[in-house]
């Protein structure tokens, strides 16, 4: 039902999100940069190759176990100025505050900000401060932008994937939406679950160092890897096949998406990267992964291949196939 | 179920083995019907679709809550949504299914309060954190969910919780079943029988059914190695034409199901004749809200008009959820109706067949 009203789908990240995207905002804004839908946008001042990203917090609950709002902000950003094969040197942080916040909740998602901050060895130069009344905001939104250098030689864009490519997977998925909307929900269980938010522009750096030819990286957030790697096979015209049995899924975690119903192909991750690299690269850089401390888990999960462009197809555990589509409709809503 | 359980069911080689056995055993042509809708996905999900042998085709049937939801309720639920003053409960699927000018989803991107539960309960406790609202959760399911919606409104009679009610949509599979074997043209060879309902119904819930109608029928579970033990059997029932009722998913189901729960149900709802999406009007296959308890009956709560709309044009998901058609003999599929833009339930559930066909499905042949 065509809707002439934005509803939450909308900002799901899946097809409706991109829908809105090509509907209504390239052809206001559109230009050779935006145009891409690149994670952050590739821009050469002076000669200079930089990369520049921004993104908006909403998720709800604002604290969950493995972080907060404020280290969602610092990570995702940083992670998408990563994912251009930049180097992420400054951030901006604007908060739109709802008024009533205990000041001591605002202390520790300025905590956590700074603490991520420092850890990623990334300053904050720039930032903005807003109060609304009680209800125009829930709690806090944050939006960060970022500012990386592109090293030279590097060119990676979700368009490069080639037939024989690797795809790579950095480690467990669907830990983030999880941990979010079991909190949300109250639901009790054992074990521990905890949300993936990790910087990972070292990790980039030890890939680059190794395979500077790196063909795609993406960080899958909203719409899970199932999402991320329909982008990839259509914005490259390529087929890609992945192994069910090559996913690494936390056994919690896959259980709790079993109760609930849900595919964790289409769950969001926080602190995971899928890289797309020449077959001759991919144990090289898998190694480098695994040395990497967000990337033990690393795996090999599929090929790049010339059949239908566009497709994700997965083989099954017993050996069948079935397709991977992207995200349709609202998943997990406010889930970063 | 344990974790390693879950393993255990998914393992290659035993996944391999049972399709040997499908694949020595299947001779002739034969039409299998999965009832349920989570089995439609698991079919298809787990890729056994892809390698079960020509011989064997795979038909839909009305075990899809959402789908068979007639019109005319989807359009009660939106005028709910639109009365003053109530909140509506509802679980996930029902948000986006169009009724004949809105859809729930619409309706809360316009101020009107509905919100997501996983449960009958959640609904109560919402009910009882605010006490000047009317809270009405939406009925919808088949006896899997029935005794849990009983116990709620069991326990809002107990502690005295006026303002929750019930919209009862609930339907029964058997009476169903019943109608889908006697439909004209419609050949069923054998039945796979929904896991989770024959919880609470057992085996025994399906003997009359048996008997009338010699249909080979084969309870299944919901993991791999469930489905294609289940598929297994069916074909050696067919093709040795010794035609059994049987369960293949006894860790699960008994033969007398769930007694307790069936008395819940029985205690606050009776049997109603109801339409549904595709089969029409069947006998006894709806439960109404017992009068013992009306102040939790929605439908006696607020007067509602009776709509009987007519169903959207050219949405094939009645001959879908009968098995006379699938997905891709709708006109609409993948060109008016996507999952993005549903135009029938079908293409909006979870459960339902469009949807999964869509999301997993393609009509190239994938090469090895």
């Amino acid at each position: 039902m065509k809707s002439d009203q934005i509803l939450l789908d909308h900002g799901s990240g899946g097809k409706n999100s991109h829908r809105l995207t090509i509907d209504v905002l390239l052809p206001a804004l559109g230009n050779d940069i935006l145009d891409r839908l690149h994670d952050g946008a590739l821009l050469s001042i002076d000669g200079c190759r930089l990369a520049f990203s921004t993104d908006s917090y909403v998720v709800d609950p604002i604290f969950f176990p493995g972080g907060s709002i404020g280290d969602l902000a610092v990570n995702g950003t940083i992670n998408d100025i990563s994912m251009c094969g930049a180097e992420p040197r400054f951030l901006s942080v604007a908060f739109i505050i709802e008024e009533g916040l205990p000041m001591a909740d605002f202390k520790r998602i300025v905590e956590d900000i700074a603490t991520a901050a420092r850890t990623a060895g990334v300053m904050v130069v720039t930032g903005d401060t807003k109060v609304v009344p009680k209800g125009a905001a829930d709690k806090i939104f944050i939006n960060t932008s970022g500012i990386g250098v592109i090293p030279p030689g590097v060119a990676v864009d979700g368009a490069n994937a080639r037939p024989g490519d690797r795809v790579l997977l950095s480690g467990t998925i669907a830990d983030h939406g999880v941990t979010v909307l079991t909190q949300r929900e109250g639901l009790r269980f054992e074990g521990d679950i905890r949300s993936d938010t990790a910087p990972l522009h070292r990790m980039v750096a030890s890939i680059l160092a190794v395979c500077p030819e790196i063909h795609v990286l993406r960080d899958p957030t909203r719409g899970g890897i199932g999402t991320s790697l329909n982008e990839i096979a259509g914005q490259s015209g390529v087929e890609i096949r992945m192994d069910e049995a090559a996913i690494p899924i936390r056994p919690e975690v896959a259980g709790l998406c079993e109760l609930l119903g849900l595919d964790p192909l289409h769950i969001a991750n926080e602190g995971k990267l899928l890289a797309i690299v020449p077959a001759d690269r991919a144990d090289a850089v898998l190694s480098v992964m695994h040395a990497d401390p967000f990337g033990k888990a690393a795996r090999i999960i599929g090929t790049v291949g010339d059949g239908r462009p566009g497709r994700v197809i997965m083989t099954t555990r017993i050996g069948g196939h079935r397709i991977v589509d992207m995200l349709t409709g609202e998943q997990l809503p406010r889930i970063c | 179920m344990t974790l390693k359980h879950m393993h255990e069911y998914r393992d290659p080689a035993i996944a391999r083995g049972l399709i040997a056995r499908v694949r020595e055993h299947s001779r002739h042509e034969v039409r299998l019907m999965e009832v349920c809708g989570t089995h439609t996905v698991a079919l298809f999900r787990s890729g056994i679709r892809d390698v079960l042998p020509q011989t064997i085709r795979l038909l839909s049937g009305p075990g899809c809550p959402v789908c068979v939801t007639a019109q005319g309720e989807i359009d009660a639920f939106i005028a709910l949504a639109r009365e003053k003053n109530v909140i509506i409960a509802t679980f996930g699927d029902l948000i986006r299914v169009p009724g004949t000018e809105s859809a729930l989803e619409l309706e809360r991107a316009g101020g009107r309060d509905i919100r997501i539960v996983y449960s009958a309960l959640d609904a109560l406790a919402i009910a009882r954190k605010h006490p000047q609202k009317e809270v009405v959760f939406l009925g919808v399911g088949f006896e899997t969910t029935a005794p849990t919606i009983a116990a709620t409104i069991l326990a809002a009679r107990t502690e005295g919780i006026a303002n929750f009610s019930v919209y009862g949509a609930h339907k029964l599979v058997p009476p169903a079943l019943h109608a889908l074997l006697q439909t004209p043209d419609l050949r069923i060879d054998g039945l796979l029988l929904p896991g989770h309902v024959s919880v609470i119904l057992g085996v025994d819930g399906y003997r009359d059914l048996f008997e009338r109608y010699r249909t080979p029928m084969v309870i299944a579970g919901f993991e791999p190695t469930d489905l294609l033990e289940a598929i297994a059997r069916l074909v050696e029932q067919i093709e040795s034409k010794q035609p059994t009722l049987e369960n293949a998913y006894p860790r699960a189901v008994t033969e007398a199901g769930n007694p307790a729960a069936r008395r819940i149900m029985d205690t606050v709802f009776a049997p109603v004749d109801a339409v549904w999406r595709g089969l029409g009007r069947i006998h006894d296959s709806g439960l109404s809200i017992r009068s013992a308890f009306a102040t939790h009956d929605a439908a006696k709560r607020f007067s509602l008009p009776i709509f009987d709309p007519p169903e959207p044009k050219g949405c094939a998901c009645g001959a879908i959820l009968t098995g006379l058609k699938i997905p891709p003999e709708c006109a609409l599929y993948k060109t008016r109706c996507t999952p993005t833009r549903p135009v029938g339930p079908c293409m909006v559930s979870s459960e339902g067949t469009c949807a999964a066909y869509y999301r997993y499905h393609d009509e190239l042949e994938i090469p090895e």
